[in-house]
């Protein structure tokens, strides 16, 4: 009989829900559970957050609360953990790990980090230009503050070969996270793209957790799956040629078929022909899926063509800040009010001499989330929210956003709704540019830690 | 007959920096072709007027009876520097729920939610 492996998702990204993790761990009969837990400007809030805050150690704020739900099923079932957790601080992270399992009573057990993406001081010598505009990287020097290229799979391969448990990384693509286990298992070559594709095609399924599980999918009376309240979180069993059975828990909301695997086969993909990750090119143009039973899709022959010489590079930089705000009409001529409101804060912006390098106020209800591509004959709706947000170049700027939006209270118009103001309502802009290193300039480092 | 397009296709749409990428599966084979003659790269664009400020490129995956168009300078800057509300732009996809397509009405049985197509 042919080896095959379980390997089941436990976050898709940071705020993601704790609970189907650990129903994973408990009941999905895994040999890896595998978290995601970064997004593009992750590094480089991070990064911001460390400057500010010595008490922040630089990991996934719900690591706790992530490691506590699973290690116990975890090291009963010997269920392996790779996680992107890291960060900015991958041993602190390893580190934390090693003090909750002893706190569990699990003693001996390997934990790995993997270090290494972080580039922030060659960056700029090691790359070349920014890829959306073409200008030079040396540009952004006077705003850098991070910068981390996107590691494969071959270092969380290296850790699982000498013994560990548990990995725990940097940014590593997210696909990555979720193949390792398989390239390890079934002694995959690192360059052999037909084995490679498919895995990296499996993890690039898994890596949104319940977005193919039935979530970001339900639109009544046209898609509908069960209990949307109660998503299950991916399961793949995966064979020694990398294709894959999806499933999830038996019992568990959602669903899995062949929409929802087809949907999120393509999120976040550009040529599908085409798709670039560390490891290898994916092309999903020649997968076959099939309906094999109830929330079981079998996923095979996703294509792959040999990896690329280099690694993408995430650069994140200060530019400025957002001020935002918003206040409220209702009943008959709620637009009406919100025209003159719109009005109102126009001319107030250029009495107190609001500079923005982009300025916009929505309606909500109407035109705030589709923007231009709002019908001319949308209905009028009952309730209008204006909202209100202007990029700038300092603090100071983006705080008359919301101080106008004060003065709407009592100096506004008739039937103004609005909230009691709680902070400054403005944030900071991490801008990030990417870029492209030579994969040979970013090699990975493993540390190993024992509970 | 002309139906919006959501009794014939589903969408989902994903993020990279300052692309959207908003995906089209057609719910059934039969309703494919119809997609990739009427819903072009042009008419796309043009249908989400100012929204889309860049390119629009098609890829046509026909093993899934999909299209993916790839819209650049659709997410205001990109999800950190973007103003808009949505700024992963995931509501995008929704959008186009509503262009029409015209169909031979013998295909009237096999569409999604037909229940809500005015007679």
């Amino acid at each position: 009989m042919t080896k095959t492996i379980r390997i089941g998702a436990g976050a898709a990204w940071w705020g993601d829900r704790i609970e189907p993790a650990a129903l994973n761990a408990e009941r999905g009969e895994l040999d890896y559970l595998c978290f995601e837990t970064m997004a593009e400007a992750t590094v480089s809030a991070a990064q911001v957050r460390a400057r500010r805050d010595p008490s922040f150690q630089g990991f996934d704020t719900y690591l706790d609360e992530r490691m506590r739900a699973v290690l116990p099923a975890c090291m009963r079932q010997g269920t392996k953990i790779i996680s992107n957790q890291g960060w900015i601080n991958p041993d602190a992270a390893a580190q934390r790990i090693v003090q909750l399992l002893r706190e569990l009573g699990h003693t001996g057990v390997k934990v790995a980090s993997v270090n290494g993406s972080l580039i922030t001081d060659r960056v700029l010598e090691l790359t070349d230009r920014i890829m959306e505009n073409g200008l030079p990287t040396a540009s952004l020097k006077p705003t850098l503050i991070s910068a981390e290229a996107y590691l494969g799979a071959e270092p969380i391969v290296q850790a699982l070969q000498a013994g560990a448990q548990i990995v725990v990384t940097g940014r590593v693509a997210d696909p990555s996270l979720f193949m390792a286990p398989m390239m390890y298992e079934f002694g995959w070559d690192p360059l052999d793209p037909v084995r490679l594709g498919q895995g990296m095609g499996i993890g690039h399924l898994m890596e949104c957790g319940a977005q193919v599980t039935g979530g970001y999918f339900s639109d009544p009376g046209f898609k509908d799956v069960p209990e949307p309240w109660n998503f299950g979180f991916p399961i793949a069993e995966v064979g020694e040629d990398g294709s894959a059975v999806i499933t999830k828990v038996a019992g568990t909301g959602g669903a899995v078929t062949l929409q929802t695997v087809k949907e999120q086969m393509l999120y976040e993909v550009h040529d599908p022909a085409n798709y670039l990750t560390p490891d290898v090119v994916v092309d999903f143009t020649t997968a076959r899926l099939e309906q094999i039973g109830p929330d079981r899709v079998r996923v095979w022959q996703i294509g792959g063509k040999p990896r690329t010489p280099t690694l993408k590079v995430s650069i994140g930089c200060t530019e400025g800040f957002i001020g935002e705000d918003m206040f409220f009409y209702a009943g008959p001529g709620a637009l009406r009010r919100a025209q003159l409101a719109k009005k109102i804060l126009e001319e107030r912006f250029r009495i107190v001499g609001l500079k923005a390098d982009e300025y916009r106020v929505d309606f909500l209800g109407i035109n705030a989330i589709h923007g231009a591509a709002t019908p001319a004959d949308a209905p009028e709706p009952y309730e209008i929210a204006v909202r209100v947000a202007a990029r700038t170049a300092t603090r100071e700027e983006a705080v008359k956003v919301g101080r106008e939006v004060d003065g709407m209270a009592v100096s506004g118009i008739g039937h103004t709704g609005k909230r009691v103001p709680h902070a400054d309502r403005t944030r900071e802009v991490i801008g990030v540019w990417s870029s492209l290193v030579p994969r040979e300039q970013v090699p990975a480092s493993i540390n190993y830690f024992e509970s | 007959m002309k139906v919006k397009l959501q009794h014939l296709a589903h969408t989902r749409s994903g993020d990279k920096g300052n692309t959207s990428n908003i995906s089209v599966f057609a719910y059934a084979p039969e309703f494919y072709p119809l997609l990739k003659a009427q819903l072009t790269a042009e008419r796309f664009k043009a249908f989400y007027g100012g929204a889309i400020t860049g390119e629009v490129t098609r890829y046509e995956v026909d093993n899934l009876d999909a299209m993916n168009f790839v819209c650049q300078g659709a997410l205001g800057g990109g999800v950190s520097r973007s103003l808009c509300l949505d700024n992963y732009g995931k509501a995008l996809s929704a959008a186009v729920l509503g262009f029409e397509i015209e169909i031979p009405d013998a295909l009237r049985g096999q569409l999604v939610n037909a229940a809500l197509i005015p007679a």
